[in-house]
């Protein structure tokens, strides 16, 4: 699906006609440059990757530099393929003019890191639940992995703790609020994974 | 102007709500809908505290309904805010005057606050 890539700049309320307060975050997003496109002839599939923000000359790597010379552009920050987009050429910007208000979006980011979590809070388990009949030092413990001789081992994908957060999250079904084109912003109403300053994807 | 401030003052109705703290006295008109009948009810009482900045600011508006207290929260600039009267400027020595919760009778008292003209 068409998309663009954007930074996270934070979140926001705002009260609808109705009165009724909306949470919102706000992303800035674009203007993107279509760095390359990929062919079925030449890559066995269509796609355009776009790149977004500006990355130091010093700080590229000369194949990088070779790659965005190529497209006749600065070094970007990021580059990601998308597909779906039509008649686009190398050089050719993309900006936030592709979303209108109404529509329904999915975002991408990169969520929040968490560091190393019990289950409780990692899978959402209720705990022991009491203080009493002998409970010391288990409040939060997973409880039982499992059965003893049959099958005599832990079963795979048991949730246990472990890291949490720092994963690739999409959410999806997000309402385009609001697009201000001569400011590269978007609004949608809901929560975006990631820190503020975070790379997002934003795809239709 | 950041992004965040540029969107607030776009999207939001900006209430021009009167310059109030934690201890004033203040009545609040607030529109209810009852069917599509909307009428105006005012709840007075003191700030306990202002809290968030921008477009998610509210304030909380505690009063005594008999012997039980009563808490309001109100974002500021939510549009069924008809309007805020200030009727008491409260002299207390902090922000959040929580405290004032376990304080009944002649001790939840609030000094008044002598505004010199200058």
């Amino acid at each position: 699906m068409p998309g663009i890539i954007g930074k996270k700049i934070g979140m926001t309320s705002v009260f609808s006609a109705e009165g009724k307060n909306i949470p919102c975050t706000v992303i800035e997003a674009g203007p993107c440059v279509v760095t390359q496109v990929k062919t079925s002839e030449v890559d066995g599939y269509e796609a355009i990757q776009l790149g977004y923000g500006e990355r130091k000359e010093k700080r590229t790597s000369a194949a990088m530099k070779g790659h965005f010379k190529k497209a006749g552009t600065t070094p970007k920050i990021k580059t990601i393929e998308f597909k779906g987009f039509e008649d686009k050429k190398v050089g050719d910007s993309v900006d936030v003019s592709l979303f209108a208000e109404g529509e329904w979006v999915d975002v991408t980011g990169t969520s929040k890191g968490k560091g190393f979590q019990g289950v409780v809070k990692r899978h959402g388990f209720a705990g022991v639940g009491g203080q009493t009949h002998g409970q010391h030092n288990r409040l939060r413990a997973p409880g039982s992995i499992g059965a003893a001789s049959t099958p005599s081992r832990v079963m795979k994908g048991m949730r246990m703790a472990g890291q949490m957060g720092g994963v690739r999250v999409t959410t999806e079904n997000l309402e385009v609020v609001k697009v201000y084109p001569e400011k590269n912003l978007i609004v949608l109403k809901g929560s975006v994974p990631g820190a503020k300053g975070s790379i997002v994807t934003i795809n239709k | 102007m950041n992004a965040i401030q540029f969107v607030e003052n776009d999207l939001s109705s900006n209430n021009n709500i009167p310059d109030f703290k934690a201890g004033d006295t203040i009545a609040v008109d607030y529109k209810i809908k009852e069917g599509n009948k909307e009428r105006i009810q005012t709840f007075q009482g003191v700030v306990l505290q202002r809290r968030s900045s921008g477009n998610t600011e509210t304030f909380t508006v505690r009063k005594m309904s008999g012997s039980v207290g009563v808490e309001r929260i109100f974002a500021c600039n939510s549009p069924f805010i008809e309007g805020i009267k200030v009727t008491k400027k409260g002299h207390v020595r902090r922000a959040r005057i929580f405290y004032l919760r376990d304080l009944t009778g002649k001790s939840a008292r609030i000094k008044e606050k002598i505004v010199v003209k200058k």
